[in-house]
């Protein structure tokens, strides 16, 4: 008992926090309910600070009897509840609102849902039956409270993501009409919210009770037709890219660009630190370089040099990328591991600095960057919009796809991957290792110049400032998440690190740290990626299971050694 | 006639390098330290740093508006802000270790680092909402306390701002302090020991898992001390700060030989004073055809030179024990 007192304490002490910082006031506009009770975002994170901690000290008392569960929450519910009682009491006699801007009267009100002090007992009682209920679903079996939180979850996540939702639907005439189903102006309907909630409570504890039986069955399919169903989920996938920005219109578009880009970049540094493990954080000089190459080649303004039309600009940024991948290349030949990822660091901010310096200023418009640069003429078309430019992102990064997949398991990829596994094994065994690292390198920026060129035309400007470290960060970590050395890792960590950021703009100023913390999640519950190929995760399975990986560590020399070569 | 400039200047250019080389000194402690136990680049350890100069700088300026900033004497104002960035930057440091990084021991490299770059990401993001909703602004200036600001004569008519002195003598109190501690004491014995060989110091009775806690306050301590006198020094600040400082210091570590103590605290010095050098005379030297601007890609030079003629730093193979 003296545990529920505390816990409660605390989770009120941080709905307390969480009140005074103005996280709740900001979350208090989004409505997830209107009717029939109203019911805001900022609401919900006030009683989930209270029922997480209810929800852990009923854990606790697992022990003994379910009533004792109940009780115990019951109590962690008051506690949390009297600590903003205490706020809602103390609040307007202290004055702490000299000190914290955000504990105004609207706070109050939104914490005594509108009752004033006189509605102090309200929040007692209404806390410590949340606190039970919290309880008393601690206690209930997994098959029955997975399903419920997932319910809960799907309502939220409809309501953070009502307005991006709305965006997208409204675009369409007769997708509008499925907004008009989903959203009242403001919020959720209580029947969006009720289907949405039994949907998923109904598919999850369908897919709990009947998930084994269906996968052992498709196990029983015959080959051929698995074949068929096998091929069924990617063709569906082209179809469905083929089509999304006539059905999402240009934002989706604009985004998907964006991925696209994202997916020809992860792919070249895939080459680089999937394939021959060499880790390069400054991979964006490479991306750079395309732009540049194109912007110069294309541009009518003042700083073109050629007025060259973007299909034949586009070969010579290719190849003058990948000039320079080797050419950055040669120095740092004999450089590995963490020390690499230093020294490429330093290549991509030496670009970005020369870019941006007086001295090249003449030739690449300093900070002002290159301007007017034509977008690209299809068969006659001009492909303006985000919408064209998707299909040339698309065929691009297709084919860039199967280079890289015709490359994976070719002769230099394999060499690639000794190179990868051990150095200096795979140079013993008679790998060149100049030729095949200087060739990852090449290549690895060739396919990022292919984005940079597209990126030029995509904006019709280039300027210094979109090529910051912080991109060549992302790319390493889409290739991560995604799944290291995996192809189609690529292509998911690309929807997912750039796409995720895009509809967390609903965040505002919490976007990065949403993305942030989800990083880090990641890293703890699938260290492997979203797709990852066959032998990484092997090799990560392999860790868990190793019974000291202290001692590994240990056994394994830190990378930084003497330089081998070049 | 130039050379009269490049002379009259010179001491205070000496110290103004001196002073961006003990903050370099000090942020990169932090990370040659987790590098030596754990062979780790920690990413966030630049947020680190700006969350000890935030807390310096809201301490001022909560004293400021309740009017006690005059109340006490300059030099046990910037103790306490000192001190108190100390505390919370290494309570911060340990917390980010037993989260995002502890989990992930004995998994691949690249798999902390990303983990750290989200911890970077989520800090950054983090600073700047709470000030925002705080304060309604998340750059922040240092308020202006009269006696730092003070000029005292060096050489000849050369002043340089009582600040700088301070931040000077500060750091080096500091760096010998963590010295002797590293050196002399049983704790900073079984650092060492942990940076040397994690199994065999597990198994002479060493608390691994609390040694490496214990690199991470420490360095999380230093960082944060760098923080707050970086803020003294430079008066504002933001979120996003702590990058340009943080490769700078990573630099530095590298120059000095990563996971090397004396060696982080000479490559500090070497790069900030470089660096300052640079700064301040490429213009004149070149005749004006590289100027000021030019100074952080000579840094990112002096980096991959290092990197690719003498990767062990300059004391790495001087002195031997690794930490």
């Amino acid at each position: 008992m003296r545990d529920a007192l505390a816990v409660g304490l605390l989770s009120g002490a941080v709905a307390v926090y969480l009140a005074l910082v103005g996280v709740v006031e900001q979350l208090h506009g989004r409505l997830v309910l209107a009717e029939p009770v109203r019911l805001s975002l900022g609401q919900v994170a006030l009683f989930l600070a209270g029922l997480v901690g209810a929800m852990a000290v009923a854990r606790r008392a697992a022990a003994g009897s379910p009533a004792a569960a109940v009780l115990a929450g019951a109590l962690a519910g008051v506690s949390a509840g009297a600590v903003l009682s205490m706020l809602v009491l103390a609040g307007p006699a202290l004055n702490v609102r000299a000190m914290f801007v955000n504990a105004s009267p609207p706070l109050f009100d939104l914490i005594t849902l509108g009752r004033g002090p006189g509605g102090v007992p309200a929040i007692l009682a209404l806390w410590g039956a949340l606190g039970a209920a919290a309880g008393a679903a601690a206690r209930l079996p997994a098959g029955a409270r997975r399903p419920l939180a997932w319910g809960a979850a799907a309502v939220l996540l409809l309501s953070i993501f009502q307005e991006l939702a709305q965006l997208i639907l409204q675009a369409g005439e007769r997708t509008a009409v499925v907004a008009d189903l989903l959203f009242t102006s403001d919020s959720p309907t209580p029947g969006a919210a009720a289907v949405v909630f039994v949907a998923t409570v109904a598919l999850n504890a369908l897919w709990r009770a009947r998930g084994e039986g269906f996968r052992r069955r498709t196990e029983t399919i015959p080959p051929a037709a698995r074949r068929v169903l096998r091929m069924a989920g990617p063709a569906l996938a082209v179809v469905a890219a083929l089509l999304l920005p006539a059905v999402g219109g240009a934002f989706i578009s604009q985004v998907l660009v964006i991925v696209g880009l994202y997916t020809l970049m992860g792919l070249g540094l895939n080459l680089e630190v999937g394939f021959a493990g060499l880790l390069d954080l400054g991979f964006v000089a490479f991306f750079a370089i395309g732009a540049y190459t194109v912007g110069l080649l294309t541009s009518v303004g003042s700083l073109g040099i050629a007025q060259m039309s973007f299909w034949a600009a586009l070969p010579v940024a290719v190849i003058v990328a990948l000039v320079a991948g080797v050419v950055l290349g040669i120095p740092v030949l004999g450089i590995r591991g963490d020390y690499l990822a230093i020294a490429t660091l330093g290549f991509g901010e030496i670009v970005r600095l020369l870019v941006l310096s007086d001295f090249l200023r003449p030739w690449l418009g300093g900070s002002q960057g290159l301007l007017d640069i034509p977008k690209p003429v299809f068969g006659g078309v001009e492909l303006v919009g985000p919408e064209h430019l998707f299909y040339v992102t698309l065929a691009f990064s297709a084919l860039v796809a199967y280079v890289a997949w015709r490359l994976q398991d070719s002769r230099l990829g394999r060499v690639w991957m000794a190179i990868r596994e051990d150095e200096d094994v795979a140079e013993a065994l008679g790998v060149d290792l100049v030729s095949a690292k200087l060739l990852a390198y090449g290549l690895g920026a060739a396919f990022a110049g292919v984005g940079g060129a597209i990126f030029a035309v995509m904006l019709g400007s280039v300027f210094p400032h979109s090529f910051q470290l912080l991109i060549s960060i992302n790319v390493l970590a889409l290739i991560i998440v995604g799944g290291l050395g995996s192809l189609p890792g690529v292509i998911v960590g690309a929807l997912a690190l750039v796409g995720l950021p895009e509809l967390l703009r609903e965040f505002g100023e919490f976007r990065f740290l949403v993305y942030g913390a989800l990083l880090v999640v990641m890293m703890l519950l699938r260290p492997e990626g979203l797709w990852p190929a066959a032998e990484q995760r092997r090799e990560l399975r392999e860790h868990v299971e190793a019974t000291e990986p202290a001692l590994e560590a240990a056994a394994a020399p830190p990378t930084a050694g003497e330089p081998t070569g070049g | 006639m130039e050379w009269d400039v490049l002379i009259a200047i010179f001491p205070s250019v000496v110290v103004d390098g001196l002073v961006l080389g003990f903050v370099y000194a000090m942020i990169a402690l932090g990370y040659t330290m987790v590098y030596g136990v754990l062979q780790m680049i920690n990413f966030a350890h630049s947020e680190i740093f700006v969350t000890g100069a935030f807390v310096g700088a809201e301490i001022l300026l909560i004293m400021q508006a309740g009017g006690t900033l005059g109340a006490l004497h300059p030099l046990a104002l910037l103790a306490v802000i000192v001190l108190v960035a100390m505390l919370v930057s290494a309570v911060l440091a340990v917390a980010v270790e037993r989260i995002a990084y502890r989990p992930l021991r004995g998994a691949p490299r690249l798999i902390p680092l990303i983990s750290a770059i989200g911890v970077s990401f989520f800090l950054q993001d983090a600073i700047r909402l709470v000030e925002s909703l705080w304060r309604n602004a998340f750059y922040l200036t240092y308020p202006v306390v009269e006696f730092f600001d003070l000029r005292i004569a060096i050489a000849g008519d050369i002043d340089v701002p009582i600040k700088s002195i301070l931040v000077v003598v500060a750091s080096l109190l500091m760096l010998v302090v963590l010295t002797l501690f590293v050196n002399r004491t049983r704790l900073g014995t079984a650092i060492r020991a942990v940076a040397e060989d994690q199994a065999a110091a597990g198994l002479m009775g060493i608390n691994v898992g609390r040694m490496i806690s214990l690199t991470f306050l420490i360095g999380g301590a230093m960082g944060g001390a760098a923080g707050a006198l970086f803020g003294v020094q430079f008066g504002t600040i933001n979120p996003y700060t702590g990058f340009i400082p943080g490769i700078k210091a990573f630099t530095a570590a590298v120059l000095g030989g990563i996971g090397n103590v004396p060696g982080a605290m000479v490559g500090g010095l070497v790069l900030g004073m470089l660096e300052t050098l640079a700064a301040s005379y490429m213009s004149l030297l070149t005749g004006g055809a590289f100027g000021a601007e030019y100074k952080d890609i000579f840094a990112f030079s002096v980096l991959i030179l290092i990197l690719m003629f003498r990767p062990r730093g300059l004391l790495g193979e001087v002195v031997r024990e690794k930490l």
